[in-house]
């Protein structure tokens, strides 16, 4: 039997993959471990190694294409063996009568879809609709015939393909499920994914269309669910930033001789990293039973890039001292700049900051990386007029904002967490 | 159209086809003088003579053993039994000669036989005036079993009945006799004898049925409309043959099927319903297919608690309809 090669996952929120380029042909050996195709998703540029050793079989997926994770992309096989792909990979038998299987092995009664009818798993063959996508209503929540058929009615999309590429179809099972679906919420099954609006054409010829792929896709799915996910509010605080200024004069130039260009950007993660530890629920994530406290501090970084957003961690940053925070942030965001970091670098971030203030903004409501519960925006540093003990004084301010989940949190505790990272920012020594 | 309870409408079709056909004439107990128990061939014997219309000993074996010969004879004979329950010293001349004389003569001898039955429960009758029999005789091919639930239905299939070439069980819901009425037309119709009857359209589920059941789920699905169940409602009014066709294309629609009837469960006339959904609907369901019937004991029983605990109705039926629908 062949080895599947399958698309992987790349990325915590990563749903798909292109294949930049195959690195072996058809009927070439390869060994394990051995680079095979070069992988190109939103967040990542990677190689891919071969999960097996033998002779690549044949290629199921073009260069240029791009996949759902899951799909399986080539077979390696002993030479001459016939390149049969395994079930779910496409091959004419996708087609027939047979209903598709209806019960992945769950890893948790979460995954489970409950009893599916006859006709029900008929609907779903025929339309080939993703069961996990719809939210039953019937007897312990199992999927109804009318809520296939009232799925059916709102997915406005294109009718069913009939003969579609190897590459286009996905495999079944939770490990080939997009991550979307496996993560939302913990298992957030019932939740109905809005399909697209079909397109629309320009209004006038004096506008243009600019295609929607990539990154740009991606965010904007991002930014949609987790609106539709959490109710997000926003709280905001002002910090005088003259001690922070202050250390920064101060330590810049003994931090460079180590080769580590100090920014404001690591105080905030450090004043983060306090706050986490006096109001540890900022540092969680919601689930349908239960709030997840997260022992580890992954703070994520908001970097810009031309193309958009990109989110770099920082693992462990409790566990860092400020040059080691600075010295990753360099890091981070210059291997983000060039589009260079590795999977596990974007992934697994329980908390993220967003400095919008580089690019001149005050402050600004952003929107929560999910899962997680909360993101802290750090506006402009700009010298106000205070007033200090009835004196009028001149500093060096900026708005903080913290956005929360309010499923986990409410205001005051919210409040008590930007307290203290202002009060780690201000009483900085 | 005039307004007709499910009797008047059945001496009606009696009373047409006596006058059409010359060879049509009425045997049973008390049909004559007495007008029958139920009052089906009032004034008959008035009109048609002692000849046509014939007071017979009470002996069913005797009156179907008659029906049998006459028919064979050219006669159109329509035999009454008083109650079904009294139908079974005649199930060896239904059986073994009515249904099996055109095959067993290749077709050159046929018995255009009708025997009408009053049949059901729910009437106070006790153990020997509330049986249903049909699915006696649904299991016999050779017979076909005809059971109307309304009045417009009930001269139509009759009339369609005397007509017909070979052998047919007319039984009729007797609890529906006064309490079932319709528009009727006045002369000649027939309603023929094979195809189902939509009487409800809905979605939701199909309820199939027939008789007095048919009576109560029309009224069952009624109250379940109003709180957002739509129930398509069959009346199967032939029970053999088996419209299958009409019985597949409703569930194909609704997925869903429950069936009632009032003889009781098991191996009753919903099994082979529930049978043929199964095999050629299977692909088409959303739900499992149910039966709503009487219990499992020897008869129905006289004592009213206990007949209300036996008979299916318009409430119990709107409760199975409820959790179908929830399913």
């Amino acid at each position: 039997m062949p080895t599947n090669v399958i698309m992987p996952q790349l990325g915590e929120s990563v749903v798909e993959g292109t294949v930049s380029k195959w690195l072996k042909r058809e009927g070439d050996s390869i060994a394990e471990l051995e680079p095979l195709l070069e992988v190109n998703t939103d967040k990542v540029d990677t190689e891919i190694p071969a999960p097996a050793s033998g002779v690549l079989l044949k290629l199921l997926v073009p260069e240029g294409a791009t996949v759902k994770v899951g799909t399986p992309i080539a077979l390696i096989g002993q030479p001459g063996e016939e390149p049969v792909a395994l079930p779910g990979a496409g091959n004419g038998q996708h087609h027939a009568a047979t209903p598709p299987p209806v019960t992945p092995p769950p890893v948790t009664r979460k995954g489970d879809l409950g009893f599916i009818s006859p006709v029900v798993a008929k609907l779903a063959d025929e339309h080939k609709v993703d069961l996990y996508q719809i939210k039953g209503t019937g007897q312990g929540g199992r999927i109804t015939k009318k809520d296939v058929l009232a799925f059916l009615e709102t997915r406005t999309a294109a009718p069913a393909k009939t003969e579609a590429p190897a590459w286009e179809q996905v495999g079944d099972g939770d490990l080939f499920r997009p991550t979307e679906l496996q993560f939302a919420g913990q298992g957030d099954k019932g939740q109905v994914i809005t399909p697209p609006p079909p397109p629309v054409r320009p209004a006038s010829p004096d506008s243009d269309f600019i295609p929607v792929e990539g990154m740009r896709k991606v965010i904007a799915e991002h930014m949609v669910r987790s609106k539709h996910t959490s109710p997000h509010v926003t709280t905001v605080f002002e910090a005088d930033l003259s001690r922070v200024l202050a250390h920064l004069d101060k330590n810049q130039a003994a931090f460079e001789r180590d080769g580590v260009r100090l920014t404001l950007t690591a105080y905030f993660i450090a004043a983060m990293v306090a706050a986490v530890k006096a109001v540890p629920l900022v540092n969680s994530q919601w689930t349908d039973e239960k709030i997840l406290l997260k022992r580890e501090v992954n703070v994520g970084m908001a970097v810009a890039l031309e193309e958009g957003l990109i989110v770099p961690v920082i693992k462990r940053a409790d566990e860092k001292s400020l040059l080691g925070l600075a010295r990753e942030i360099n890091d981070l965001a210059k291997r983000a700049r060039g589009k260079a970091l590795r999977a596990d670098e974007v992934q697994g971030g329980t908390l993220t900051l967003t400095n919008h203030g580089v690019s001149g903004s005050l402050f600004a409501t952003p929107i929560i990386n999910q899962p997680q519960t909360a993101i802290v925006g750090v506006g402009k540093m700009e010298k106000r007029v205070v007033v200090i003990n009835d004196a009028i004084a001149i500093r060096p301010m900026a708005y903080l904002t913290l956005t929360f989940d309010h499923r986990v949190l409410d205001g005051a505790v919210a409040d008590r967490f930007m307290a203290t990272m202002k009060t780690t920012l201000e009483g900085w020594d | 159209m005039a307004e007709m309870t499910l009797i008047e409408a059945i001496r009606a079709a009696l009373d047409e086809e006596l006058a059409r056909d010359e060879r049509v004439f009425i045997t049973g107990e008390d049909v004559g003088k007495r007008g029958g128990v139920f009052r089906a061939t009032m004034g008959l014997i008035d009109k048609y003579g002692p000849h046509r219309i014939i007071d017979s000993p009470l002996a069913e074996l005797s009156i179907a053993g008659v029906g049998i010969g006459a028919a064979l004879y050219g006669m159109r004979p329509i035999c009454e039994i008083q109650f079904a329950d009294f139908i079974h010293p005649a199930f060896n001349q239904i059986v073994n000669e009515a249904a099996k004389m055109c095959y067993r003569s290749d077709g050159a001898w046929t018995v255009p036989l009708v025997i009408r039955a009053p049949y059901g429960g729910g009437i106070s009758g006790g153990l020997y005036h509330s049986q249903s029999l049909e699915a006696f005789f649904t299991h016999v091919p050779g017979l076909k079993v005809v059971i109307p639930s309304s009045p417009h239905d009930a001269k139509g299939l009759l009339k369609s009945a005397v007509r017909d070439p070979n052998p047919v069980l007319f039984f009729e819901p007797k609890k529906g006799y006064r309490l079932i009425k319709g528009e009727v037309p006045a002369g000649e119709y027939t309603v023929p004898i094979g195809p189902a009857n939509i009487t409800r359209a809905g979605t939701d589920l199909s309820v199939f049925a027939y008789g007095m059941m048919h009576y109560y789920c029309l009224k069952a699905a009624e109250v379940v409309a109003a709180e957002g169940i739509n129930v398509e409602v069959v009346d199967l009014r032939t029970l053999l043959p088996v419209d299958r066709e009409s019985v597949v294309a409703s569930v194909r629609k609704t997925g869903k099927a429950l069936i009632v009837y009032e003889d009781n469960l098991t191996m009753g006339y919903g099994a082979e319903i529930a049978a043929v959904i199964a095999d050629e609907a299977f692909a088409h369901l959303d739900a499992p297919v149910k039966r709503l019937a009487a219990p499992d004991v020897p008869a129905v029983p006289f004592s009213h608690p206990m007949q209300d605990w036996f008979m299916p109705n318009a409430e119990k039926i709107a409760a199975a309809m409820r959790e179908l629908a929830n399913y």
